[in-house]
C-alpha cells in the first residue's frame, strides 16, 4: 500500500496520534480495553477415571488413573493425569513424588509392555504372547515341582515341600490378593515367598 | 444444564470428572494490570489460602512433580552441582521450588535443615500486578488468587522486578511470563491445589484463609511447646498479607529460610513508576499539547525578508562555484596514495 503522506501532514497525524493516547492514559474515554480474565479449562472432564495402586513401593498407596476414552467401551484411552485417591485408607490423596511424577512413568517410551523371551543361550529378546509366557511358565513350575518335590522327610514325616523354587509377589496388593498369593504357593507346597518390599 | 462448581474448602479430594460450571469468573476479578477502571465484582468470593508449615516439610518434592504434572509443564534436566535444589531456581517450567538451607542455630549450636517450598505468595498487594503495563495480563481475583493471563503477556519483565519475592520467570521462547497460579483452574472447580494434595506430611495445606490462620494458630502454639519460642505466621503485611503462608520455626529471621525477605513491600521504584511519575508524565504531555495548540493560534509563520533572501543566494552561489574544485582536489588523493603503496 502506498501513501502518499508529506512531512507535514506526517507530523500532524503523529501529534494527534499522542495526543489521543495521552488523553485516554489521563482517563477519558475507554482508551484502557477491558480484558476478560480466564483460567485454564479443566482438563479432566469427561474423562474416565481408573482407580488402581501405586506400582512403586510396598506402602500401596492409591490413585486415580484419568483417561481420554473409555478403554472398558472398547475405546483406544490415553493417560492424561495421575493423582492420588482422597478415599484411600493409605494415603488419602497424598503422594511421593515418585508417585506423583507416575504419568511419565506410565508413558515411557521405554516401559515394557507385553511378554519378552530371550532362549536359554540365546542373545536377543523377542516380544512373545502372553499365553506363551503363561504356558512357559507353567511348565517350568511342573517340571522343577516334579523333579524336587519332598513328601516326606528323612524321619518319614509327611512335609509336602518344593524348595527349589521361590515366589516373589507384589509388595502393592490388598488383603484379597495377600490371600491368593499365599493359597497358591502355600498349595504348591512352595516355601521361599517374598516380595520387593524386603530390599 | 450443567451445575456451578462448589467454593475450594479443601486439597484433600478427588477432582470431578463431570462438566461443572467455572466458580471462578471474569466477574470475580477485583484487579486488573495496566486498567484503572474494573467494574466492580458481583460477589465476594470466600478468601483462600495455602498454608506451608516448614516445620513439617521433609524436603520430599512431591509438590513439585504433582506441579509438573498437574500444570503440563516440561523442566530441563540439569547438572548436578552439589546441592538439592533441583531445577536449581525457579524457571519457566517449574512454578514452585523446594529450596535448602543449613543454618547453625547461634543459642544450641546445633545445624538445622531449613527447607521452604518457594513459589509465587499470591499477595494481597501484589507488585507484578501493579508493575504491568499490559492490559489484562495480571489479574487478581476476589478469593485472593493473582493470575497471569499468557495472552495478553508481552514478556516484558516488569513483573519479575515488580515482585518482592523474585518469584515470576520469562519464558525464552514463548515471550510471556509464568508463575504458579494456585492451580486457578482447580480452584475454579472446587479443589485445592496440586501441590497441597500430594504434600505426604500434609505440610502444605489448603482452604479458607481465616481457617488457614487458625490452624497455624495451633501449629505455633505447638511449636512453641516444643520449644521454638520465636515460632510464628509469616504473612507479611508490608503487601496486605498473602494468600500462602508459612509457619515458620524462626519467624523472627525469615531470612535465614533461603533469603524470605524480613518486610517484603513493592519496590518504591514501582510505586514511584506506578505513581507520581505517571502523573508527572501526563501532566508534561498536557502541558505540550496545550502549548502546541496555543502556539498554533497565536504564533504567525516566520517572514522572510528581501535583505535575507539576497544574502540566501549569495551564500548559494559561493558553494556552488567552490565545491567542484574542492571535492576535485581530495578525490584523488587517496587514490594515488594507494597506486604508490603497490
Amino acid at each position: 500500500m502506498n501513501v502518499n503522506l508529506s512531512r507535514r501532514s506526517f507530523l500532524k497525524l503523529a501529534g494527534a496520534g499522542a495526543a489521543a493516547t495521552s488523553l485516554g492514559a489521563m482517563g477519558f474515554g475507554a482508551a484502557e480495553a477491558a480484558v476478560a480474565a480466564r483460567v485454564r479449562p479443566f482438563k479432566l472432564v469427561t474423562t474416565t477415571e481408573t482407580r488402581s495402586i501405586c506400582t512403586y513401593c510396598s506402602v500401596a498407596c492409591g490413585i486415580i488413573m484419568y483417561s481420554n476414552g473409555d478403554f472398558k467401551a472398547g475405546e483406544q484411552a490415553e493417560l492424561v493425569h495421575i493423582e492420588g485417591d482422597a478415599d484411600h485408607p493409605t494415603n488419602r490423596g497424598t503422594l511421593c513424588p515418585k508417585g506423583a511424577a507416575l504419568k511419565d512413568f506410565i508413558r515411557s517410551e521405554t516401559r515394557t509392555t507385553v511378554p519378552r523371551y530371550r532362549e536359554p543361550g540365546g542373545t536377543a529378546w523377542r516380544e512373545v504372547s502372553w499365553d506363551f509366557a503363561l504356558d512357559k511358565i507353567a511348565r517350568h513350575i511342573k517340571d522343577d515341582r516334579d523333579a524336587n518335590f519332598v513328601e516326606t522327610n528323612d524321619a518319614g514325616v509327611t512335609v509336602n515341600r518344593w524348595t527349589t523354587a521361590g515366589f516373589l509377589a507384589a509388595s502393592g496388593g490388598t488383603n484379597e490378593t495377600g490371600w491368593l498369593t499365599w493359597k497358591t504357593t502355600r498349595a504348591l507346597g512352595l516355601l521361599p515367598l517374598d516380595n520387593q518390599a524386603r530390599v | 444444564m450443567t451445575s456451578l462448581a462448589p467454593e475450594p474448602l479443601t486439597a484433600a479430594s478427588n477432582p470431578p470428572t463431570q462438566p461443572l460450571e467455572s466458580n471462578l469468573l471474569p466477574t470475580d476479578v477485583r484487579r486488573i494490570s495496566a486498567t484503572a477502571h474494573v467494574p466492580p465484582p458481583t460477589r465476594q468470593l470466600t478468601e483462600v489460602a495455602k498454608l506451608i508449615d516448614v516445620s513439617k516439610c521433609i524436603g520430599c518434592k512431591a509438590c513439585q512433580s504433582a506441579c509438573i504434572q498437574w500444570n503440563d509443564t516440561h523442566p530441563e534436566v540439569e547438572e548436578n552441582v552439589g546441592i538439592y535444589e533441583n531445577p536449581h531456581d525457579l524457571t519457566p517450567d517449574m512454578f514452585t521450588l523446594m529450596r535448602f538451607a543449613e543454618w547453625e542455630n547461634p543459642e544450641t549450636n546445633e545445624l538445622e535443615w531449613l527447607i521452604r517450598k518457594d513459589g509465587c505468595m499470591h499477595c494481597e498487594d501484589p507488585g507484578c500486578l501493579k508493575s504491568c503495563p499490559a492490559p489484562g495480563a495480571i489479574v487478581q481475583y476476589t478469593n485472593g488468587v493473582v493470575d497471569f493471563i499468557s495472552e495478553n503477556c508481552i514478556g516484558c519483565g516488569y513483573c519479575v522486578k515488580g515482585c518482592p519475592f523474585d518469584v515470576p520467570r520469562i519464558h525464552k521462547t514463548a515471550h510471556v511470563s509464568k508463575k504458579c497460579t494456585l492451580c486457578s483452574d482447580r480452584i475454579a472447580v472446587g479443589q485445592g491445589p496440586a501441590c497441597a494434595k500430594a504434600c505426604p506430611t500434609q505440610c502444605i495445606t489448603f482452604g479458607p484463609k481465616e481457617e488457614m490462620k487458625a490452624l497455624a494458630a495451633e501449629r505455633v502454639e505447638d511449636l512453641k511447646e516444643r520449644g521454638y519460642d520465636n515460632a510464628g505466621l509469616y504473612d507479611p503485611q508490608g503487601v496486605g498479607g498473602t494468600h500462602v503462608m508459612y509457619v515458620l520455626h524462626h519467624a523472627d529471621k525469615p531470612s535465614i529460610y533461603s533469603g524470605l525477605p524480613v518486610d517484603p513491600r513493592i519496590s518504591p521504584l514501582v510505586e514511584a513508576w506506578k505513581g507520581p511519575a505517571k502523573k508527572l508524565g501526563l501532566m508534561a504531555a498536557g502541558a505540550a499539547f496545550l502549548g502546541s495548540a496555543l502556539h498554533g493560534i497565536f504564533a504567525k509563520p516566520n517572514e522572510v525578508s528581501e535583505h535575507e533572501e539576497e544574502e540566501a543566494e549569495e551564500l548559494y552561489e559561493d558553494i556552488v562555484h567552490e565545491a567542484p574544485e574542492a571535492s576535485g582536489g581530495e578525490a584523488h588523493g587517496p587514490v594515488a596514495s594507494g597506486e604508490e603503496a603497490r
